[in-house]
């Protein structure tokens, strides 16, 4: 499963699951995730993802980007990441993960991202 | 029905610490071979729950394991409002060295995690000859700074959450949830730039790479133990670290990541039991 048909999940992963939202309650605003070349901008509205927008895009506008190739992606989503693929943070120590922008909102929301972007280890195991 | 009462207990003990009071929390269970246990940067003795409750260790060692100063129920310094906290490799040396002092414990086993895991080398470097052994988890020569811990203590981000998010990849997988959470919420719970104060030794003060050389293990066997999905200590560090000390024995440990006393107690112990027998058989 690609990036863009893992994002285009993104939106039922999170919604679906009550206490991921009740954690991002706080957070209403929007984000890039970048896949190699593609691009996606995740709209997120007191922890419910109200879509994801397909790249590419002309002059998109976001709060904070994390970017990583495919095949990192791909890693990162594997139901049982190998040591060194399972954390944003991980990757950002090896260079191959990115974030950047205003980190603000990211960081009050840490957890919360983490676990947004992991939801897609669940597609992967079925 | 009566009361489930685990066998720890609690006390608090007064110290000096360079020139100041400080009222340290202790706890314990057990008898035998004291073992000293050093709990990670902006956690507190609760790591060590299942250690401390578990028969297979304290039938043949008293398991001690205290709150650093500014951690836990161990309060700061009268002033401590006025400073800002950074903790230092001669203050971390020094406390450790002046708890085992004052409760006179007779050539103890050190075993400390992370910043512990750091520190227990520098004892077998500078005190090896007054202890039985060191045991070190997630240990490290030194470890460069890969974050910005600026928003560790930063007033648009809740300092517990945020802590708590830093150190949530850090645990491997496969732990059980119960202790995963458990072992966040002690993260939530640190006060206000304390984990960054933490990490100033971790990451700035506490580079010893250099002084590794000096342990002599006949004097002091070193023991470390590292869990394969620590991406902070990495196994690439402790080799790195165990590399400069003649007769260090490493031990990576599968599913395990950088807190493995607290994230996964039942595999941590599959580890641990057999260093501490064979601590006992040369004791």
């Amino acid at each position: 499963m690609n990036s863009s048909e893992v994002m285009t999940r993104l939106p039922d992963l999170v919604n679906q699951d009550t206490a991921l939202v009740r954690r991002g309650r706080w957070l209403s605003n929007v984000f890039l995730v970048e896949a190699g070349t593609t691009q996606f901008l995740v709209h997120v509205d007191k922890g419910r993802l109200l879509s994801v927008e397909h790249g590419p895009f002309v002059m998109p506008s976001w709060s904070f980007a994390i970017r990583a190739s495919e095949s990192v992606w791909q890693r990162f989503w594997q139901p049982l990441p190998a040591p060194g693929d399972n954390d944003i943070f991980a990757l950002r120590k090896t260079g191959e993960m990115s974030v950047e922008g205003n980190l603000q909102p990211f960081m009050a929301n840490l957890i919360y991202i983490k676990q947004v972007l992991a939801t897609p280890r669940a597609l992967m195991e079925r | 029905m009566s009361a489930l009462l685990e066998p720890t207990i609690g006390r608090y003990l007064s110290l000096d610490l360079d020139g100041r009071e400080h009222r340290l929390y202790f706890e314990e269970a057990g008898q035998g071979i004291p073992l000293v246990c050093l709990h990670t940067a902006g956690s507190d003795t609760r790591q060590y729950r299942a250690l401390l409750n578990d028969p297979a260790v304290t039938s043949d060692f008293r398991v001690i394991a205290f709150d650093m100063p500014w951690h836990g129920k161990s309060s700061p310094p009268i002033g401590w409002h006025e400073e800002e906290y950074r903790l230092t490799t001669e203050a971390y040396t020094t406390m450790i060295m002046r708890f085992v002092e004052s409760l006179e414990l007779e050539q103890p086993v050190v075993m400390g995690c992370s910043i512990g895991g750091r520190v227990v080398l520098n004892l077998a470097r500078t005190h090896g000859s007054v202890l039985r052994a060191v045991i070190g988890l997630q240990s490290s020569g030194h470890v460069d700074p890969y974050y910005d811990t600026t928003w560790l203590h930063h007033c648009d981000v809740h300092g517990g959450e945020v802590s708590a998010g830093y150190v949530y990849g850090l645990i491997a997988p496969q732990s059980p949830d119960p202790d995963r959470w458990e072992t966040l919420w002690h993260y939530m719970q640190s006060g206000p730039g304390v984990f960054k104060g933490d990490l100033h030794f971790y990451m700035v003060d506490g580079d010893i790479r250099d002084q590794l050389c000096d342990i002599d293990t006949k004097d002091c066997p070193v023991f470390l133990l590292t869990g394969e999905y620590d991406y902070s200590c990495s196994p690439e560090h402790t080799r790195d670290a165990a590399s400069r000390i003649e007769g260090a024995q490493v031990t990576i440990m599968e599913q395990l990541g950088h807190f493995p006393m607290s994230e996964n107690p039942d595999q941590f112990r599959r580890y641990l039991l057999p260093v501490l027998d064979e601590i006992r058989q040369f004791s």
